[in-house]
């Protein structure tokens, strides 16, 4: 005897009701793109349990329609429960219940891919080699040990930790980083065209010579946020020294071209805002990449990376072709053919790492047959009645 | 009588359709512009006949495919680019360009009458004027441009494209191009020696390396315009090349190897005979040309020739006069109850799809490709795929009702057709990502046909809803059949759009890393999708019933129509590859139309005039 609860988790104005706010919620969605990023739509609409209104990020909101993620879960929990409830083993049923079950892969499949899946880029130069892709939209800041003679040690810290008023601190660091402002998105003006009143950035390094100015989050689709954070960097008291002094404060952002840093404990140290990094144990050479137009045209006709794949830990070395709908996949990452800059010489690749990848196609096989044997039976059926009726 | 009626019927359809069927042919004493129009040419990156090229230039540039000239005369666009093309300064003169914008006109201080084609001439004193206004339209993003803007802009590509098109066979001011080539000839051995002579700082003739720098100035200029390239590869003589070149080019190459292809030497000696107005040796050169194609490139001509008989057969607007026929005859047999009638409308409408089948396979053979690759080949195909839901209906119910609403659709997607070709080449190249027969051939086939039953589904509802509320025709058992129709009809769009969208998430994952980015085209996939389930979803509950259905499977129409040309508007994702401005007044009157259907279905049962009576 299933609870009231449980018809009602089952039953099919639930189905309703959520399909039709599913269809509002895509609409609006889609509308919305003409004003505001992709990025900034899908957050708003698509990934959120709710959508808030007004959609600015500070003050007072309300919730005005279930998002895309409270929809989808109610939906497959009513998949499911209906399911549970309604499951009998007949061969007339057989299709209803493979589409059924094949809606239920594929909403769990979308679930996993956004909770799991991470999506990079490696820029490559012709020549280059990387071991590592960048995030799209976090940073990290970087702190960079030079003195080691071959290779240089760094510290990233993640994004998400740079709020005002944070202590940083990590034993490869002789020193503590206290973040005194961040910006998620700023412009950068030197100090003498910003007028007399203003005040420096920061008081060591181009910081001391510039204003930075906060500016909304940008939301065209082909703006990208300029991150700057200013940091103070002061010393671990020692059992030596018993006064830790501040060696002063710095300005680091991804605008300025000159590296920030300072020397201190005998080492020289480099300060950096940069795109997160995903290290990889292996690692990618761009050997040439070609871009094909149609003879006569703009048009493109194909792009195309040619690069060597080196994995010491799989002892793999060898030559792969990553071009227009041929990507490459290894070790559960898949490498696409996104992009291309510097004049057609090097190549932006889309390092995608998305565990659940499976889960579409699996569904569309299942829920096509599914439809395919439903309205097969269906059509079969109507027919038998419709040569009776024409017999009489 | 009976039996006989639809054949009569049908054979009288046939008769047409043959006597709008005749070729061209050459008139003697006139210009060989059959042979001219058949030559292949590569530009825009495929290889078509001259005479595809002189359609599609006029179309962009006239926004029709014919041209009345000042005198009253009209010419086709074979003829028109036989002018611009041999006889540059002649065509100057015609009244090519169509300008609709009151506030360009403006821009020349010109106000706006009767008059809206202008002459190159005309127009030629604000070419620097229009080429800056246009500069400027550039950045602006296409959805956010003012009509001024996209009509200047739209001037501007007209220009450019009729300044690359006169200088691409010959040079606009050449007298005698023969004789210039060989004066060109000629001079190369001295020219070299000068310029070799110059470069170790020997004293040379001043006037002699002058004349040669003119020759190799006007044809790297030439090379550089160019629109067509004529001249096929050659692996065999002197100057080898393995791409197809420009004239240009070829005169170029020549520095090298001291010889110019046998194609440019025809095309300077055809373009001389025409700008002569020598019609003998035209079409006897043209002929040479002709043959020499024929052996050298055989694949390409013969591509080319089907083109051309393609173009002139123009099977869609053939198909669009049968549908036409098809609906009347299937409305006269609903008027006088008369059976055979619905016979012959079914007749004609198998005759209908296959000229529309004919011309769908050869647009395939010549692109090598699945039937839809842009927007106008999507509205082909889904009145191909309409009409086939409509013929099997038909085959069932025998009521009219599937023949009726097939040939309505298939009728207006071609017109819908008819009026995205302005752009230009329907054929056109893909682009990268795009270049991928087995998604084409899978994920855009089953979306198209998904739209296709969308809209059946949709017309079957708006034939119940018409009917039945303003004629008292809509009996019981019509209404039931109806009803089957347009569920039956869902459900097959309910498999098409869920498979074609998921195919579709599932190339954007092969090809871009995710598999659903809620781009606007793949959420307007979605919510046929979501209103499918929707429809059958709340039948199966009982919520909704027979006029339920027909009401959701009208608001059907809406929602592919958003998902088919809306979703475009919109300006922005990854597939917006065909925008125009211009189909948006339709579009919302379409929907809008759509709308007032669902007010008027949903007017009480007892109001209907078929229920009226019958209950």
């Amino acid at each position: 005897m299933p609870s009231r609860f449980f018809q009602f988790l089952s039953s099919l104005k639930l189905t309703i009701v959520c399909l039709s706010a599913a269809l509002v919620l895509v609409f609006v969605g889609t509308l919305a793109q003409v004003n505001f990023g992709i990025h900034e739509v899908q957050e708003r609409y698509f990934q959120s349990l709710f959508v808030w209104w007004p959609s600015g990020s500070q003050g007072f909101k309300v919730p005005v329609f279930p998002g895309g993620h409270l929809l989808g879960a109610i939906l497959l929990i009513n998949l499911i429960a209906a399911h549970v409830r309604r499951f009998k083993w007949s061969w007339s049923k057989i299709g209803i219940q493979m589409t059924h079950a094949g809606l239920i892969i594929m909403l769990l499949g979308g679930l996993f891919t956004d909770l799991f899946s991470v999506e990079s880029f490696m820029k490559l130069a012709p020549g280059e080699t990387k071991n590592y892709s960048e995030d799209s939209r976090l940073m990290e800041l970087a702190v960079i040990d030079e003195s080691g003679k071959e290779m240089d040690k760094v510290t990233a810290i993640p994004e998400g930790r740079l709020s005002p008023g944070a202590v940083i601190e990590h034993e490869s660091l002789p020193f503590r980083i206290i973040i005194r402002s961040f910006y998620p998105n700023s412009r950068i003006q030197s100090l003498d065209k910003a007028g007399e009143k203003a005040v420096p950035a920061a008081t060591e390094g181009v910081g001391a010579q510039a204003v930075v100015t906060q500016v909304p989050r940008a939301t065209a689709q082909n703006d990208r946020d300029l991150e700057s954070v200013v940091v103070e960097i002061i010393p671990i008291p020692s059992a030596t020294e018993v006064t830790a002094q501040s060696l002063g404060t710095w300005l680091i952002s991804d605008q300025l071209e000159a590296p920030q840093g300072f020397a201190y404990a005998g080492k020289s140290w480099r300060l950096v805002m940069r795109p997160a990094r995903y290290y990889k144990p292996y690692s990618l050479t761009l050997q040439k990449f070609t871009h094909e137009r149609y003879p006569g045209t703009q048009i493109p006709k194909n792009f195309a990376s040619h690069a060597v794949l080196i994995d010491p830990e799989r002892k793999e070395n060898r030559d792969v072709l990553i071009y227009m709908n041929h990507p490459l996949r290894y070790r559960s990452e898949t490498f696409f053919q996104s992009g291309f800059m510097e004049n057609d010489t090097a190549t932006i690749l889309q390092d995608v790492y998305n565990p659940s990848f499976v889960a579409p196609y699996l569904a569309c096989v299942v829920v096509g047959l599914g439809l395919l044997i439903q309205f097969s039976f269906h059509f079969a059926g109507f027919l038998r009645r419709r040569t009776n009726i024409l017999a009489q | 009588m009976k039996k006989t009626l639809p054949w009569i019927i049908l054979a009288i359809a046939l008769l047409w359709i043959a006597s709008n069927s005749r070729l061209p042919k050459n008139i003697p004493g006139e210009l060989d512009l059959v042979t001219f129009g058949k030559i292949p040419v590569l530009s825009d990156g495929r290889i078509k006949p001259l005479d595809t090229v002189g359609r599609n230039a006029l179309l962009i540039i006239h926004g029709k495919q014919s041209l009345k000239l000042n005198d009253g005369r009209s010419i086709d666009s074979t003829r028109w680019l036989a002018d611009v093309l041999f006889n540059a300064p002649v065509a100057d003169q015609y009244p090519s360009f169509v300008i609709n914008n009151p506030e360009v006109l403006g821009l020349f201080g010109w106000e706006q009458n009767t008059r809206k084609y202008f002459s190159y001439t005309e127009l030629n004193p604000f070419i620097e004027k229009i080429d800056g206004q246009g500069e400027k339209v550039e950045g602006v993003e296409s959805a956010k441009r003012t009509p001024y803007q996209t009509a200047v802009y739209n001037l501007r590509n007209s220009l450019m494209l009729y300044q690359r098109l006169k200088n691409s066979i010959r040079p606009e001011s050449a007298q005698d191009f023969t004789g210039e080539i060989e004066a060109y000839l000629k001079a190369i051995p001295g020219g070299l020696e000068a310029i070799k002579k110059q470069q170790k700082g020997e004293k040379i003739s001043q006037k002699e390396l002058d004349a040669f720098a003119q020759f190799t100035g006007r044809y790297r200029e030439m090379a550089e315009m160019a629109y067509l390239l004529p001249v096929p590869p050659d692996s065999t003589g002197a100057s080898r090349h393995d791409e197809w070149l420009s004239i240009g080019a070829s005169l170029m190459g020549a520095l090298a190897t001291d010889s110019i292809p046998p194609v440019t030497k025809a095309y300077a000696l055809i373009s001389d005979a025409y700008h002569e107005g020598n019609v003998t040796l035209f079409n006897q050169q043209m002929n040479d040309l002709s043959s020499w194609m024929v052996t050298h490139e055989p694949r390409p001509t013969s591509r080319s020739a089907f083109e051309y008989v393609f173009n002139q057969l123009a099977p869609f607007y053939q198909a669009m006069g049968l549908y036409v026929l098809a609906f009347l005859l299937v409305c006269c047999s609903w008027l006088f109850g008369n059976r055979s009638l619905n016979t012959a409308a079914f007749y004609v409408l198998l005759l209908a799809l296959a000229v529309h089948t004919f011309g769908l396979g050869s647009r395939m053979y010549l692109q090598g490709r699945p039937p839809v690759t842009n927007l106008y080949s999507s509205a082909i195909f889904i009145g191909w795929g309409t009409v086939i839901i409509g013929l099997i209906l038909e085959r069932i119910f025998r009521d009219g009702v599937g023949s009726a609403c097939a040939a309505v659709i298939g009728f207006i997607t071609l017109i819908i057709a008819h009026h995205l070709a302005g752009s230009g080449d329907t054929l056109e190249m893909l682009q990268a990502v795009l270049d991928t027969n087995i998604w084409l051939a899978t994920h855009v086939v089953c979306i198209t046909i998904g739209y296709s039953a969308m809209y059946f589904a949709g017309t079957l509802a708006a034939i119940y809803v018409v009917r039945g509320v303003l004629t008292p025709s809509l009996k019981r058992e019509s209404a039931q059949a109806l009803y089957r129709m347009t569920y039956g009809v869902i459900c097959f769009a309910t498999l098409f759009s869920f498979v074609g969208t998921v195919l579709g998430g599932i190339w954007a994952d092969q090809s871009w890393g995710r598999f659903w980015g809620w781009d606007p085209k793949e959420n307007g996939a979605l919510l046929i999708v979501l209103w499918c389930a929707l429809i059958l979803h709340a039948r199966l509950g009982g919520y909704i019933r027979e006029r339920g259905v027909m009401v959701m499977a009208l608001f059907g129409n809406v929602i592919t129509s958003f998902s088919w040309f809306g979703v475009n508007m919109l300006g922005v994702g990854l597939h917006s590859y065909g925008f125009m401005n211009k189909a948006l007044p339709w579009l919302i009157g379409f929907m809008l139309s759509q709308l007032a259907l669902m007010v008027l279905a949903s007017i009480p049962l007892t109001r209907w005039r078929s229920f009226q009576q019958n209950d």
